[in-house]
């Protein structure tokens, strides 16, 4: 076995690697790479999607099914984990490859079943039709009858896949493959033909820009670094994905890490960088591991470490565990982080790309910008130019998440429309609801309506209705969803994660989240409520608007916009809670009220015996009543009526 | 006789004030927490002050000083689970475990974490204990989960 591997290893290194720019149309060498990229196979093949969705679905146990299965009926078969293909929604999802036929993806494959597909597959049957999804084509392979490509896929079609191409398709553990698929042949040209600067000039006219959040041109970034002089310059990937709805950077890193390594590899060589590091959530276990695995194989073949492939050129990786802090995602802040110290963000100037990490010029990107990297090598600025919008090119990754039919992650063109992703591509909003917002960006994002669905994204166009592209987390939601609620969240959560360095956001936060918790807390009779609740609620605005012109970071700077955003667009929902005190979704527990419908109360007592703080009287087998000044609303006497005599006014 | 913390030092030996938070880190996936001790040691081999050293532990929500129950529950409150319902899971669990998130139950069975965003927002909401991923909950399914532990560990 590892004469084999060391053999595809030569292969790789003399047939494709050095060869970079040659197409080869040897018989054999195609041969070769076939069989690498798994086209040509002897003996049946299954993959398994074991990112972390899948395995949250139980793909876990799919594989350990997969695994009895061919022990027990005795086939020689070759197993393979996958990271995830995107389509969370239907995980978890195993394809099946049998010689000379294409390659066929089934869905929903829970453990119980995976006997029945199997079976059913090596007669060239197929299942239940729930849990096909669709075939992958394979030069020269037969097509599965009956059964359309994947790439037909309503949520496949549409999608430009430059980021994500690899993922959920190849063994995120095996450079080989990585290899025979075209991987690391950028990095290769970039350092035996191009100059430093010309990358930085590649990368600056392909018109790519930063895919974190901020969106700044990454190709200027790399050319301030790039002029620099110091003895040491550090590149930094932010893989520190602290935006809540958004996984797109685990999806890469889980599924096709080399493409990231590659990506750090040319940015690194072309501001002369002889070291990175990879800041990575702990809170990603997974991902970790198949990056330590993917940077060793990557130091075995020579392509991290000394004298990369004769040129000279240095370039070393260590991974920095993040320790949980969301302003770690600020450039500055995250710098600190990797020295060791707290994670407060520093003041600009000086910019990173003059003095940053141990005061040395330093670039940081994120992992889905680093993702794009080798491909515009590849295929030239012009031909990544010739996507998207005047402004924004290229694609962009989309985590969908909430009241969305199909969750998951969608790789779309820059100028696709919301409407597009959300009701084309990703099925509508669940269970036939209606549609109310969706929440872009994160917390610093904002929310885009009904009204405004037919934007084409770009970083303009989304900036024009409050809301940004952030890291691209798409969260939808339904009329069930309350917005002062979805506010209070988001202002709790970034009062929670406030570094506390400057008092805008350190206290304005707290502010903010105490004036939304006023106008959802339960009424009171005291007399000076309503005046202590709208004293706040007149406020907001204004102090809105001096977080937004005084704080020092970008996540200050940004900390209101959930609450801007929400009172922009559904002013209404406030004002019912603020003079009303209602709240029209029904989700503001404190604003509910709960009547006991006389007639259809039997006087059974499980009301009052539940209820925490005894508010429900009533003598047995007689109606009960709720004294309201007690109720707090928490909704138990609803749930354990079992006449349906509780209501909701 | 070397202490484990001393030993976990030794991978350090550059004792440069950049490996603080892997130290840590190492220190808590080893011990379960950061002790008092263990914190004077640290401040010991990188020469620095042990105030300093709390200044920045106390800054990141991963490091603990209390000591994790047998299972951590780790529920996700990202936005895609708040809107799908994790405050209702999380009331459940800690209704379940009778002790408030960032707790442990007094038999130490159970300890309760909320996690900003556990990565996995299309299978909402979601709970990780120790490790092992709970998707697509409910108040009824995750009663169940935590009663399958409780029945396992009276058995």
């Amino acid at each position: 076995m590892n004469k084999e591997i060391n053999l595809a290893k030569d292969f790789l290194l003399d047939q494709v690697l050095r060869d970079y720019s040659n197409n080869s149309k040897d018989n054999e060498i195609l041969e070769k790479i076939a069989t690498l990229k798994h086209e040509k196979i002897q003996k049946p093949l299954v993959f398994v999607g074991c990112g972390t969705c899948g395995l949250g679905a139980g793909a876990g146990t799919t594989l350990e099914m997969v695994k009895k299965y061919f022990a027990e009926k005795q086939i020689d078969a070759d197993i393979i984990e996958t990271g995830c293909i995107g389509l969370c929604a239907v995980e978890p999802i195993m394809d099946v490859c049998l010689p000379g036929y294409n390659r066929m993806s089934f869905c929903n494959v829970m453990g119980d079943n995976v006997y029945d597909v199997l079976d059913k597959a090596f007669q060239l049957e197929l299942p239940d039709s729930k849990m096909i999804l669709g075939q992958l084509e394979i030069p020269g392979a037969k097509p599965w009858n009956g059964v359309n490509l994947l790439g037909e896929h309503p949520f496949f079609k549409t999608q430009k896949r430059i980021v994500l191409k690899n993922c959920g398709i190849i063994d995120p553990t095996d450079i080989r493959e990585y290899i025979a698929r075209g991987g690391y042949k950028s990095y290769i040209k970039a350092i035996s033909v191009h100059t430093p600067i010309e990358i930085c000039d590649i990368v600056e006219k392909s018109g790519l820009r930063g895919r974190g959040g901020g969106g700044f041109p990454t190709g200027r970034k790399w050319r301030f670094a790039n002029s620099e002089k110091s003895d040491q310059k550090y590149l930094i990937c932010n893989a520190d994905e602290g935006d809540p709805g958004a996984f797109m950077d685990r999806a890469v890193i889980e599924g096709d890490p080399h493409k990231l390594i590659e990506g750090m590899a040319i940015g690194a060589y072309a501001i002369g960088a002889t070291f990175a590091y990879i800041y990575i959530r702990a809170e990603y276990p997974l991902a970790i591991k198949r990056l330590q695995i993917a940077m060793k194989q990557a130091e075995d073949y020579g392509i991290i470490g000394k004298d990369i492939f004769g040129t000279g050129v240095d370039f070393h990786i260590k991974i920095k565990k993040g320790a949980g802090a969301f302003v770690c995602g600020e450039e500055t802040a995250l710098m600190n982080s990797v020295e060791g110290k707290r994670g407060t963000p520093r003041p600009r100037p000086p910019f990173p790309t003059t003095s940053g990490l141990f005061k040395k010029p330093t670039i940081i990107n994120n992992v889905e910008t680093f993702g794009n990297i080798s491909t515009i090598i590849e295929n030239g600025a012009e031909w990544f130019a010739s996507t998207g919008t005047a402004d924004s090119k290229g694609t962009k990754v989309f985590a969908l998440s909430g009241k969305i039919a199909l969750t998951g992650l969608v790789e779309i063109p820059m100028g696709t429309t919301i409407r597009q992703i959300l009701f084309n591509m990703a099925g509508g909003i669940r269970n036939n609801k209606k549609f109310k917002a969706v929440q872009i960006g994160g917390p610093s994002g904002g929310c885009i309506t009904e009204a405004n669905l037919d934007i084409e994204i770009d970083y303009a166009s989304l900036l024009s209705v409050g809301a940004m592209m952030g890291s691209g987390g798409l969260v939808v939601m339904d009329e069930d969803n309350c917005m002062v609620d979805v506010a209070k969240f988001f202002m709790g959560f970034i009062q929670r994660e406030s570094c506390g360095k400057c008092i805008p956001c350190r206290e304005g936060t707290r502010r903010l989240l105490e004036i939304l918790e006023s106008i959802t807390s339960k009424p009171s009779s005291s007399d000076t409520e309503a005046l202590d609740r709208f004293k706040g609620v007149m406020q907001i605005e204004s102090l809105c608007k001096v977080i937004k012109d005084t704080s020092l970071c970008g996540l200050g700077q940004t900390a209101p916009n959930p609450v801007l955003s929400t009172l922009r667009w559904f002013r209404d929902e406030y004002e019912a809670h603020v003079f009303d005190r209602k709240c029209p979704a029904g989700v503001c527990k404190n604003l509910r009220v709960y009547r006991i419908d006389v007639d259809k109360c039997t006087g059974c007592t499980v009301c009052s015996r539940k209820c925490p703080v005894n508010a429900i009287v009533g003598s047995k087998k007689a109606p009960h009543f709720i004294v309201e000044d007690k109720c707090i609303g928490c909704g138990v006497c609803y749930d354990v009526c079992k006449f349906d005599a509780i209501r909701v006014v | 006789m070397e202490s484990n913390i001393q030993k976990l030092l030794k991978n350090y030996p550059e004792g440069h004030p950049e490996n603080l938070i892997p130290i840590l880190q190492d220190i808590q996936d080893s011990e379960g927490f950061l002790s008092e001790p263990s914190v004077i040691q640290v401040g010991q081999y990188l020469d620095m002050p042990v105030s300093k050293i709390f200044g920045v532990a106390t800054f990141y929500n991963q490091f603990r000083f209390k000591p994790l129950g047998k299972y951590n529950i780790q529920v996700c409150r990202g936005t895609a689970c708040h809107v799908l319902g994790s405050s209702t899971v999380l009331e459940e669990v800690e209704k379940f475990v009778g002790v408030t998130a960032g707790n442990t139950s007094r038999d130490g069975m159970f300890s309760i974490e909320v996690v900003a965003c556990i990565g996995a927002c299309g299978l909402a909401p979601v709970v990780s204990i120790n490790g092992d991923f709970y998707a697509k909950l409910t108040a009824e399914s995750i009663k169940e989960i935590l009663q399958n532990y409780r029945n396992k560990e009276q058995s």
